[in-house]
């Protein structure tokens, strides 16, 4: 239990301290699974190709940008619908600014980034101050957004120049740009969570605001700051998806169900909906199940409908077994 | 009460580290406080006792600035001062210990002692020293050997959670801590571990505010005591002054002797109505008891013995895996709880607020749950109470005194002891013939107390069967006509009515061998 006997001493600390989260088992097993039939029934490009596991990752990035975000907003106890439309008006916004000019870049990332934090705080202002659950909160300022671009905007609008490219399609040597920014993003979410008073505060807001509270958190302020950052990650990951598309369209956060994907993908990685618990670590091995998950049905050339089903039934096994396990601890 | 004066006369030349002169706190519909006044001396365990509802929690939420009062003074080492929310007051060295727990269960302990203000170095948590720094309060208070910085606060007994929350406290430098009933949740042992850490902190300068039901804990720690009414100060005594009948009487206006009903006579027992025999699961074994008609069996035990555990196997939530279970003659495996109702099993649990009632739901709502559930699930809803029997509502409601304005409010405005009728009724409702009473009156005023005494030997006396467990002693022995006493997950033996305290302890900490022993491996198991 508690008390640690001196000889095991070193070996249970170096457990607790690299901790992997469970849903890593999942993710292996999902890739083996895949990579054995990928080896069966089509040409086994999953064991045998190292390109096609970095395209894995780098289809992944802009969902795993914004399940960062999610991640910490669902451990504050609250959660945002409104990232997809987010992630939409980023697009648009961007390209229209940019308008393929290499000197207005930094005029539209500023500016997106100013739209992301208004709508972070926004929704952090209705959740908290106003005391509106934030399903329903993110939920309306999701279909205010989506007024709006709908209101402005019906198709590709404006593009972006050859420079901002670099952002989708650059590489580092053999690494992608991309997916250096995905592992900086969780690196940042990591660091925030568990290591600075805004993380060990979010884990209080999340686990019990009145404690939190009565332990003198600034808990309004900690959960605004969640869906700020959250905000950020959906303006982030909507530069990145302009820049692969080189124009800005009002459904690219909506087609890729970025809302619902990021919630489904940080519950499998093991952060409880009620919050208080979890992590973007285990969020990132989510988001790599999905990527798998895609590429094996890209491989066997499935009916991509049949994908969405198997997504479902892993988001209820990967909850289901947590559950079970929980049960068990308590037994 | 001359004497009280001289003694409270000669004390005032001590200047007191804390106190509060003419505080009145108004709520919508009540005066919790009114006009109350009352000094706090360093090194001195200040109890505060009342019945549910006297203002004891508001006085103690308006000293750790949870509340601001509408008017009055605070003074802290003879300065004014006001706090607008906790932190103030926790940073000026006033700590409190709520009744329910304040720990986050998904952190560490040391994440929790530290919530808020948590060590950082060039903007980053330093967990190392915060770990470091965790681990020497738990040593201040000599815990460091049971409790791990780094063990997550779920993994921890209750006892253990109550103690790391007083190393929160602790933490802060108090000066001044509060504590909330801190002994609701804890067994005798426990409760004994945490009157050392009191002398302890005592020793060190420290006023400490203490707020029990339990009135043999009053006794044994506090020495002065504080009684309030309906938000009035009663009056303050020394301790060595009074006795627990006088206390009583200041707290509620009558004596002690009414507090239990007369014990069952001979001719109410009716024939065994629920039997055990060589019941095991893989929380609790060999069980073996009869329960007879008409009949108040306590059940004794200090907490993880398998008190709750019992219950909860008859009643179909942890059911038995081998041995055999008889109700009304009839051998029985209960899966689920919805088989021991349809065999008209009531089971009053322990936790009211989370297994008892839906809180936000209207009393009529709550008071039908249970015999709709056992009917027909596709009938039809009867507002008062169900096709065969339309007036269930309003009778129980009178027959248990339930005192509300109308049915239709939601069971959270009603007090303790109120809402625990309601579960009653429920019960009743549904027509239980053996009722399984889980700690029926913890956290409950005395006088509620009192009548739901009064309501389980009625229904005793009714032909009910009734299997009461309680951690409190003098409960089981005030009601119990057999006692049966467990420890170590498992039946001890058998007690007859009116066993004394000692004997119970004895049985319940085994012959020394097996209490220790229970109590490692309980702790061993977390």
């Amino acid at each position: 239990m508690t008390t640690i006997t001196t000889t095991d001493n070193k070996l249970k600390r170096l457990a607790r301290s690299v901790r992997i989260p469970p849903v890593y088992i999942f993710l292996v097993v999902v890739f083996l699974v895949g990579g054995i039939l990928d080896q069966i029934l089509s040409d086994g490009q999953i064991f045998t190709n190292p390109l096609i596991l970095l395209n894995i990752i780098v289809r992944s990035v802009a969902l795993g940008i914004v399940a960062v975000g999610q991640t910490l907003v669902i451990i504050g106890a609250s959660i945002d619908l409104s990232v997809a439309y987010t992630i939409s008006i980023t697009a648009i916004m961007s390209s229209y600014i940019m308008q393929g000019k290499t000197e207005n870049v930094l005029t539209a990332i500023v500016g997106v980034l100013a739209i992301g934090i208004a709508i972070g705080l926004v929704n952090g202002l209705i959740v908290t101050k106003l005391k509106v659950n934030p399903f329903i909160a993110t939920l309306g300022t999701s279909l205010i957004i989506k007024g709006i671009i709908n209101a402005s905007f019906s198709n590709y609008t404006g593009s972006v120049p050859k420079s901002f490219e670099f952002f989708g399609y650059g590489m580092v040597g053999p690494i992608p740009v991309s997916i250096i920014i995905l592992l900086l993003i969780v690196f940042i979410g990591w660091f925030l969570l568990s290591r600075t008073q805004f993380g060990a505060h979010l884990y209080g807001v999340g686990g019990n605001v009145e404690v939190a509270r009565l332990s003198g958190v600034r808990t309004d302020r900690v959960l605004i700051g969640a869906h700020i950052f959250c905000s950020m990650t959906a303006v982030i990951s909507g530069l990145f998806l302009v820049s692969q598309m080189r124009a800005g369209a009002p459904w690219v956060g909506p087609n890729g169900i970025f809302d619902l994907n990021s919630i489904a993908t940080t519950v499998i990685g093991g952060t409880a909906l009620s919050g208080g618990k979890g992590g973007v670590w285990g969020t990132l091995a989510g988001v790599l199940i999905f990527g798998i998950l895609d590429t094996t049905f890209n491989q066997l050339g499935v009916n991509p409908y049949l994908k969405s089903v198997f997504q479902g039934v892993i988001i209820v096994l990967a909850v289901a077994s947590y559950t079970i396990r929980s049960k068990k601890d308590a037994a | 009460m001359t004497d009280k004066q001289e003694i409270i006369q000669e004390e005032s030349n001590v200047k007191p580290l804390l106190e509060v002169r003419c505080i009145t706190k108004k709520f919508p519909g009540v005066q919790a406080l009114d006009d109350v006044s009352l000094q706090f001396y360093s090194g001195e365990v200040h109890a505060v006792v009342g019945e549910n509802g006297a203002g004891k929690s508001t006085l103690m939420k308006i000293l750790a600035g949870a509340y601001t009062p509408d008017s009055g003074d605070i003074l802290l080492d003879g300065v004014k001062v006001s706090f607008s929310h906790p932190s103030e007051a926790q940073h000026k060295g006033i700590s409190i210990i709520y009744q329910e727990f304040n720990l986050l269960p998904e952190r560490t302990v040391a994440y929790n002692i530290f919530l808020g203000r948590e060590p950082t170095k060039a903007g980053v948590i330093d967990i190392r020293k915060m770990n470091r720094d965790a681990k020497e309060v738990l040593k201040e208070i000599g815990i460091d050997k049971i409790i791990s910085p780094t063990a997550v606060v779920s993994s921890l007994s209750v006892a253990e959670q109550q103690l790391v929350e007083i190393a929160k406290a602790i933490s802060f430098k108090s000066q001044v801590l509060i504590m909330d009933e801190p002994t609701a949740a804890l067994t005798y042992t426990e409760v004994n571990l945490l009157d050392n850490l009191i002398k302890r902190l005592k020793t060190r300068g420290m006023a400490i505010i203490f707020i029990s039901h339990r009135l043999i804990e009053v006794f044994a720690i506090a020495e002065k005591i504080t009684v309030l009414k309906d938000g009035k100060l009663v009056g303050t005594v020394m301790t060595k002054d009074v006795n627990p009948e006088q206390l009583v009487q200041m707290m509620v206006g009558r004596e002690l002797d009414h507090y239990f009903p007369p014990l069952g006579q001979p001719e109410d027992f009716g024939e065994v109505v629920l039997s055990v025999r060589g019941a095991s699961n893989q929380l609790i074994h060999d069980i073996s008891f009869d329960l007879r008609k008409g009949e108040v069996l306590g059940v004794a035990g200090l907490q993880g013995s398998g008190r709750t555990e019992l219950a909860q196997a008859l009643f179909g939530v942890e059911p038995f895996k081998t041995g055999t279970l008889t109700i009304n003659g009839k051998t029985s495996k209960f899966r689920q709880p919805y088989f021991a109702i349809k065999n008209r099993i009531g089971f009053v649990t322990e936790d009211r607020k989370s297994e008892g009632i839906f809180s936000r739901q209207p009393i009529r709502d709550n008071m039908l749950l249970t015999i709709r559930s056992i009917r027909n699930m596709f009938g039809l809803i009867h507002k008062d109470g169900t096709l065969r029997d339309r007036k269930i509502v309003p009778t129980l409601g009178n027959q248990l005194d339930i005192r509300t304005s109308s049915y239709d409010r939601d069971v959270q405005f009603l007090s303790g002891g109120n809402q625990q009728k309601v579960v009653l009724a429920k019960w009743l409702a549904s027509n239980a013939k053996i009722f399984i009473f889980d700690e029926p009156t913890r956290g409950i005023d005395v006088e509620s107390k009192a009548s739901i005494h009064d309501m389980i030997r009625g229904l005793a006396k009714q032909g009910t069967a009734i299997l009461m467990i309680s951690s409190e002693l003098p409960e089981v022995i005030g009601m119990s006509d057999r006692i049966l006493v467990m420890a170590d997950r498992t039946l001890m033996g058998e007690l007859p009515a009116k066993a004394s305290e000692e004997e119970i302890m004895l049985m319940a900490t085994g012959h020394k061998k097996i209490g220790n022993s229970a109590e490692t491996s309980a702790v061993g198991k977390e």
